[in-house]
């Protein structure tokens, strides 16, 4: 007798009780396939929706089908939109899911929305329909102004806001001003816990929106506003912090001096992650000392980020203390730290497992972070130079150091001057657990400098190791062989990068034959065109998305392709040339995105886009 | 015209241009995928020499691969720090707020040390290499590029003009106690 027969015995509530364990989305969906009363039972009780691709169904749908939905995660534009490839008005808007959770009546308590076009009416809307809601994040978002803000602040009345997070959103701000412009006027009371700005291009603003913050609001758990460039009230900043108990979470921006933060910490030895701003200042004053011996109180800090813009290398010491006990330091936006003063500050955090650094740490330093931090899990070298000639800062030297030092390494992000196969099939054998990896020559069709080979032995030799890979992206120069060992070899594959890589067909085929797993294939300026495009077109239904820039698609092909898969929208985004029905079918299709979808071709595609 | 057509063909031979030498042509955006007729694995040293000419890396869109916001952030540090002015802090010890000098405008050091005096109505002296401003209630130092304290006037105007950070004009037992090491 079969456990799921058995189990069909069981109560619904059971089921449900059941079900509560399953926290991956991936796992639910599985639960719901097993039968209809699964199906049932999972869909009642699902609260955390997730939607990767926002065009793949509609919002009235997913309402239909999860009504009990609290939690919703929205993702729209394709991943190189971060990179500039993308039109900024392609489409994403997050307008249509507000209005329809709205007008069904949903309990909505977190919205998260990551490369989404957020417009103001959609936060009005947000701000009105959703007593319950605690939870907005917005990640590389964009569309909205201080208007929008202003509505979920002054609506947001009634309603415990508990986080509200905006991450590389491209508007601005008084965010906070918002948020604090509620309670005076209306007597209530803002439970905002979480407030998390990331990566914005923010609009210069005055600093009065700190002092917003009412007397009453003391339930802040976080506050990131690192990204602003505006100056800040310092005093305001103070009071606030200080009558936040609860606070854990605090990341400066560059307009606070390190006074004002040997203050912060004084009334704030509880903070788990630290963010510094400017850290620049006499290290024989009375105010260093200060800051030396609150430092020697914070000793909950895991997380450090920060430094930017000013940093006096002999101010660091103070920090020394922190550093022992830190699993997370970002230092990628410190520039004018150099490279010694980096190495003297790894020196002191051996329990590190996350590490996001400039390349201008070097080499050499690399091997510090090797020698020192055996806990290491994720690391990220940035470039410091991307306008200049490049001198080499960092080689294929530092990641062999690397993977040869931490053994628990799984996830790296490298920019980098040159790599050669022999380094890479060296990390390989010393790392097998990546889980991502990411390599990014500066050049992008660079080849080994030894053997003036191309790079496609030493990312065979990764994705043969490696058996968990589920992300790669490739750079240097690559021929078909490389694609043919990941057809091969990367079995878990989920989500591949391509850049001027491969030399045929051929290339592209042996991916989307070989792996299984895949969800998400970007390729860009690669010569790759319709025979592999329309070599196996059922494939593209098991993936979320293609893209395709700069390649050799054709529009003929685009066109059949779309025929011949009534569940595929096959996007034409033509900015320079628009493209419609009297074009010539053997026209280059400069940027094609396709997507499995269950609903057809979208109502809000701009003019240069056409869903074929 | 034959003079003309000469001086062009000079001027080609001459061009500045980016990319290796051996490298035609700038390529542009599309250029940038290598047409498959032409990759061959067999002869290196021929796809050496063309795959060694990078695409210059201001012509290529979204390459490097990193968001426009950590872009920024470094192109603004960079012009700042290649900006025309080269403006540094100047703190006088007891004063309630610091100044700012832009120091290309000055191309000695009397010149700073006037204009420094003006700012702040005090007396600064004359340098001397033994005795640095011995005598004055006031030195003149600087924070170098590591970031160590530094008397104002040992090294070359050049030399010091790129590699101060910032000014502060030390008053009292302090900067007398230079003068009696």
């Amino acid at each position: 007798m079969c456990l799921a027969y058995m189990m069909n015995y069981f109560p619904e509530e059971v089921l449900e009780h059941v079900f509560d364990f399953l926290a991956s989305h991936r796992d639910r969906n599985a639960v719901s396939l097993v039968c209809q009363s699964w199906y049932r039972v999972e869909r009642f009780s699902r609260e955390k929706v997730f939607i990767g691709n926002c065009y793949a169904i509609i919002p009235e749908r997913v309402i239909a089908r999860f009504p009990r939905v609290r939690s919703l995660t929205l993702k729209g534009k394709p991943h190189f939109a971060d990179f500039n490839l993308v039109p900024s008005d392609w489409g994403g808007f997050v307008l249509p899911w507000i209005e329809a959770m709205a007008r069904s009546g949903v309990n909505l308590e977190e919205l998260r929305l990551k490369r989404m076009v957020v417009s103001d009416e959609s936060l009005e809307l947000l701000a009105r329909s959703f007593p319950n809601l605690r939870s907005l994040v917005l990640v590389s978002c964009e569309g909205f102004t201080t208007d929008g803000l202003a509505a979920i602040a002054s609506n947001c009345s009634v309603t415990p806001l508990g986080e509200l997070a905006i991450g590389d959103a491209d508007a601005m701000v008084g965010l906070i001003l918002v948020l604090a412009m509620i309670t005076p006027k209306v007597a209530l009371t803002l439970f905002l816990m979480e407030l998390d700005l990331q990566e914005n291009e923010v609009e210069d603003c005055r600093g009065q929106w700190l002092s917003c913050f009412p007397d009453s609001c003391t339930s802040l758990v976080s506050l990131n506003f690192a990204c602003l460039k505006g100056e800040v009230n310092l005093a305001a900043l103070e009071r606030l912090v200080a009558r936040n108990h609860n606070l854990r979470s605090l990341r400066l921006n560059h307009a606070v001096p390190l006074d004002a933060l040997q203050k912060i910490l004084m009334q704030a030895p509880q903070l788990v992650d630290l963010g510094t701003g400017s850290y620049v200042h006499d290290p024989d004053s009375d105010t260093y000392n200060k800051l030396k011996s609150a430092v020697q109180k914070c000793t909950s800090i895991r997380s450090l980020s920060g430094f930017l813009e000013d940093v006096a290398p002999r101010c660091l010491p103070a920090i020394y203390p922190i550093c022992l006990n830190l699993t997370s330091l970002n230092l990628s936006y410190a520039s004018l730290i150099h490279s010694s003063e980096l190495i003297k500050l790894i020196h002191h955090c051996s329990q590190l497992q996350r590490l996001w650094i400039l390349d201008c740490i070097g080499d050499k330093g690399l091997g510090v972070v090797a020698s020192t931090c055996k806990e290491l899990q994720e690391l990220r070298v940035f470039p410091s130079d991307i306008y200049g000639v490049g001198s080499a800062v960092v080689t294929e030297e530092g990641l062999v150091a690397i993977s040869a030092g931490c053994p628990k390494l799984n996830s790296i992000l490298y920019f980098c001057q040159q790599m050669t196969n022999a380094a890479l099939i060296t990390v390989a054998k010393n790392c097998p657990n990546f889980i991502r990896f990411r390599l990014c020559t500066l050049n992008p069709t660079i080849p080994d400098p030894v053997t003036m080979q191309p790079l496609d032995e030493g990312f065979g030799a990764i994705v043969q190791s490696c058996k968990g890979l589920k992300r790669l992206s490739l750079s240097g120069l690559l021929t078909d062989q490389v694609f043919l060992y990941i057809g091969m070899y990367a079995e878990q594959l989920e989500m591949l990068s391509v850049a001027f890589a491969g030399n045929s067909d051929k290339g592209m085929l042996y991916v989307l034959n070989g792996c299984k797993k895949l969800k998400k294939l970007e390729i860009r300026d690669s010569p790759f065109g319709n025979v592999a495009l329309l070599a196996d077109v059922g494939k593209y239904e098991t993936m979320r998305s293609l893209w395709m820039s700069s390649c050799e698609v054709t529009l003929g092909a685009c066109k059949t392709l779309a025929k011949k898969m009534p569940r595929l929208n096959v996007e034409v985004i033509n900015e320079n040339d628009l493209i419609d029905a009297s074009s010539d079918d053997r026209q280059k299709v400069e940027k094609m995105y396709l997507y499995r979808t269950l609903v057809g071709p979208r109502e809000d595609a701009p003019e240069f886009v056409w869903t074929l | 015209m034959e003079m003309e057509r000469q001086n062009d063909l000079n001027l080609k031979a001459t061009e500045l241009r980016l990319g290796l030498p051996g490298s035609d042509e700038q390529p542009e955006k599309r250029n940038n995928k290598r047409a498959s007729s032409e990759m061959d694995n067999s002869s290196d040293g021929e796809k050496g020499d063309q795959e060694c000419a990078p695409p210059t890396k201001t012509q290529v869109v979204g390459w490097p691969p990193i968001r426009s916001y950590r872009k920024n952030v470094i192109h603004a540090k960079k012009t700042e720090a290649d900006a025309a002015g080269m403006y540094v802090k100047v703190s006088m010890d007891g004063a309630p707020y610091l100044r700012k000098v832009d120091l290309k405008v000055y191309k000695s050091y009397p010149e700073l040390l006037k204009a420094l005096q003006n700012m702040f109505k005090c007396t600064i002296g004359v340098y001397s290499e033994r005795e640095g401003y011995n005598g004055s209630e006031f030195a003149p130092t600087y924070e170098d590029k590591d970031g160590d304290w530094m008397l104002v006037g040992d090294v070359p105007w050049e030399m010091f003009s790129t590699s101060c950070k910032r000014l502060r004009i030390m008053k009292g037992s302090e900067a007398k106690g230079l003068g009696c090491l």
